[in-house]
């Protein structure tokens, strides 16, 4: 005969598998707020490209146009934040004792890559023809709809991340000459506010 | 007391089992690995217990071989996805008597 204190017990346990299985739960908040700074400080140096006379430095490393540039220092910060992510998440599931690459990760990952690759060659085609008014509201929407895409198998505040993503990407389109602002809010300042939230909520050691 | 108690199902009478079922019926489809890793079990227990659901007709299995490997992968029935849910509302029941 079972206690009420089993009956409970197979309740909660129950929860707690449905709620996690299949999802990729590893993934460091830490990251998060390291390439919010990344985008922060690469949307200074858009920027100061854009905007001011280069310095006679930045003007001998990246002897191209400012596209080129703009490309260049665009593909740096999406590199670097890449590697952050990778190298955060493995060794917080490391330390959980989790496996970084098995069936949530996967899924969540081919989930990501869809919109998100097709949204950068979309991007890129339309950089090369010279609409250089796309780039910004494309990089959020596109981001955004991965990121609600792929919420499905990881932590549900992506979701939220997404959709706000996707909210900044429509207003940088319907306010021209914005872009590199709502860029900055979208990459920089969310994903902050996002790495501090998951922070806080699940990487903090508990007392 | 005991009326209620007849509502949970038998072939649920086991933590690994309803470790099984609450994994598939979130996930359309799951391997035998997949299951392995996510219940932290060993082979012959993880076994056991999936045929023991395979007989009540609750998981339908399907082999395939993936470069003359077997793979093995696991299913919720109608019957199975009824049953979970009705044992579910039971243990909610009992519960809520308390």
């Amino acid at each position: 005969m079972k206690t009420t204190e089993n009956y409970l017990e197979e309740i909660k346990e129950i929860r707690k598998i449905m709620e996690q299985s299949g999802r990729f739960l590893s993934l460091s908040g830490l990251s998060g707020i390291l390439i919010g700074i990344y985008a922060l400080v690469g949307a200074y140096f858009a920027y100061r490209i854009v905007c001011l006379p280069p310095p006679s430095v930045i003007r001998y490393v990246f002897a191209g146009d400012v596209v080129y540039q703009l490309i260049t220092l665009a593909m740096i910060v999406l590199l670097a934040s890449f590697v952050t992510t990778l190298w955060l998440t493995w060794q917080k599931a490391k330390k959980d004792g989790k496996k970084i690459w098995n069936h949530g990760s996967r899924q969540m990952l081919v989930n990501l890559a869809i919109p998100f690759i097709s949204g950068g060659i979309l991007i890129l085609t339309f950089t090369f023809r010279g609409f250089y008014e796309i780039i910004s509201p494309a990089c959020l929407i596109f981001y955004g709809l991965s990121l609600v895409n792929a919420a499905k198998f990881t932590r549900q505040e992506i979701f939220y991340l997404g959709l706000s993503e996707i909210s900044l990407g429509i207003l940088a389109a319907l306010f021209p000459g914005t872009g590199l602002i709502f860029w900055a809010l979208g990459f920089g300042v969310l994903h902050i506010i996002y790495g501090s939230v998951m922070y806080f909520r699940y990487d903090r050691p508990s007392k | 007391m005991k009326n209620i108690l007849q509502n949970l199902d038998k072939a649920f009478d086991n933590k690994i089992r309803l470790g099984i079922m609450s994994v598939l019926s979130v996930n359309s489809r799951a391997t035998f690995n997949q299951l392995k890793e996510e219940l932290d079990l060993t082979d012959g227990n993880l076994a056991s217990h999936l045929k023991a659901l395979e007989k009540a007709e609750y998981v339908s299995v399907t082999k395939t071989f993936n470069d003359r490997k077997p793979n093995t992968s696991y299913e919720i029935t109608e019957a199975g996805k009824a049953a979970f849910e009705r044992h579910l509302l039971a243990l909610e029941e009992i519960l809520k008597q308390l």
